[in-house]
């Protein structure tokens, strides 16, 4: 227990590089998902196609494998190499916007189909019709899934470990692990005290949307949906 | 040099199997452990045993909360100073499997929930004793239910497997980085290693989405 303060610190030093890692790949996965979700709705079978590639690619293969090959293999091909933080944004980014995408293209599909028929017998425009009645509706459904794909992109900042950013696991395992020996119980105990309190933060921020979404829209947040997502948290449906 | 270099790639693909072969060895392994536990909890959850099923809740949003890297290495590191050595291998099958039984006992959570009440009550009326009712009505109904979810799992550990080059097992993309290191070329190795995760798993959940398909039907 000696060491608690230095481990803390050390941990501690970690944290930033964590939240940004997090922050920056929540910013991504939200532009992507929103992008893809839509273009997977297009009308174009060409446009829904290559979306697929996009999505597919990246659930089908592993998060390492795709941090290598951006980190290690593109700079082989373009010239250039990202920097190490950077390069993992760009990863949690593309794979979360993947399962991200299959969000919004369920939860706009699953608006009613009576709410798009008001909407054209009101003679609202296209663009009416998905800003007015569909999205808002469908944002509400969204938010659940999203708060545990947010959960999931901050656990998978742990891999950033890999490719040296010094995020919070590598923190743990760099630096602490060959110093402290010891104390292996205490170092992780912590590291998993401040995962916890973080995904706690991303579920707090969360249901707080939640509320002020379903507000907008005259309903309460369901408590059904949340249970549903508990149940498929982890693979996008 | 060439940006591809078909022979190198012809050459270490025997390699890049091999070690798949390892990959799917956890992933199955895995798998057995995090389909039976994950049953287990679900199943004790639903008693409401008092303590128990406070710890186990606990478990379960801990164990979903924090990164499967940081409990692999809280496995390797932490448990041999308590006298439980357990190779990579072992830390491997073992990590993978808690760390997804938290999921699939949820999966099984609302398989349970969803059987109607009355077969509970018909359970009731006939004093068929506990595990009969268990054995004999509600899993029979529940599990076959929320088979897809759990082939969705069983993919998604597939694809988290080569985590556990952080702790040195030889899975594929592993193996890929020690080919790469010796010649220097990364290219290849990397990129067969996410070939042959997308080979194996999107037939996987294109199989998984004909049996949900399936059942929706049905």
């Amino acid at each position: 227990m000696d060491n608690l303060p230095q481990i803390v610190s050390v941990l501690g030093d970690g944290i930033p590089e964590t939240v940004i890692a997090t922050l920056g790949g929540v910013l991504l996965t939200i532009v992507l998902s929103f992008g893809a979700g839509l273009l997977l709705l297009s009308p174009s079978r060409t446009v829904r196609g290559v979306t697929r590639v996009y999505v597919e690619g990246f659930r089908g293969t592993s998060e390492v494998v795709q941090l290598f090959w951006i980190y290690f293999v593109l700079p082989v091909l373009v010239g250039f190499q990202l920097l190490p933080l950077f390069a993992g944004i760009v990863v949690l980014g593309l794979n979360h916007g993947a399962y991200g995408a299959e969000i919004v293209r369920g939860a706009i599909r699953s608006v009613p189909r009576a709410q798009y028929e008001g909407a054209i017998a009101l003679s609202l425009s296209p663009a009416q019709r998905m800003r007015r009645v569909i999205f808002p509706q469908a944002f509400v459904e969204m938010l659940p899934p999203f708060n545990n794909l947010f959960i999931q992109l901050l656990k998978s900042t742990a891999i950033l470990a890999l490719i040296t950013v010094p995020e919070v696991t590598r923190q743990a395992r760099e630096v602490l692990i060959p110093n402290y020996g010891s104390d292996t119980l205490l170092i992780f105990g912590v590291t998993f005290v401040i995962y916890l309190v973080l995904a706690g933060l991303i579920t707090l921020g969360m249901r707080l949307l939640e509320r002020v979404a379903s507000a907008r829209l005259g309903r309460r947040p369901s408590r059904a949906a949340r249970q549903a997502a508990k149940a498929t948290a982890g693979v996008a449906s | 040099m060439p940006l591809w270099d078909w022979n190198y790639a012809f050459d270490i693909l025997p390699d890049l199997l091999l070690a798949l072969v390892t990959t799917i060895e956890i992933t199955v392994l895995g798998s057995v452990v995090a389909l039976l536990l994950g049953l287990v909890f679900a199943v004790l959850r639903r008693l409401h045993i008092p303590v128990l099923d406070q710890v186990l809740w606990a478990f379960v949003e801990v164990v979903r909360s924090t990164p499967l890297l940081v409990q692999v290495f809280f496995l390797f590191f932490v448990l041999p100073q308590f006298g439980i050595t357990l190779s990579a291998f072992v830390v491997g099958v073992v990590g993978l499997g808690i760390h997804y039984a938290t999921y699939t006992s949820e999966v099984y959570r609302a398989g349970i929930d969803a059987i109607p009440k009355g077969q509970w009550e018909a359970c009731t009326a006939l004093s068929l004793p506990r595990l009969r009712v268990w054995t004999g009505v509600i899993l029979p109904q529940a599990v076959p239910r929320v088979l897809p979810a759990l082939g969705n799992y069983v993919i998604s550990m597939f694809k988290e497997v080569p985590l556990l080059l952080a702790i040195g097992v030889v899975e594929v993309v592993n193996e890929a980085r020690e080919l790469g290191s010796l010649t220097f070329r990364y290219t290849e190795p990397y990129t067969i290693a996410g070939l042959l995760f997308l080979l194996l798993s999107y037939p996987a959940s294109m199989l998984v989405r004909r049996l949900e398909r399936r059942r929706a039907a049905a």
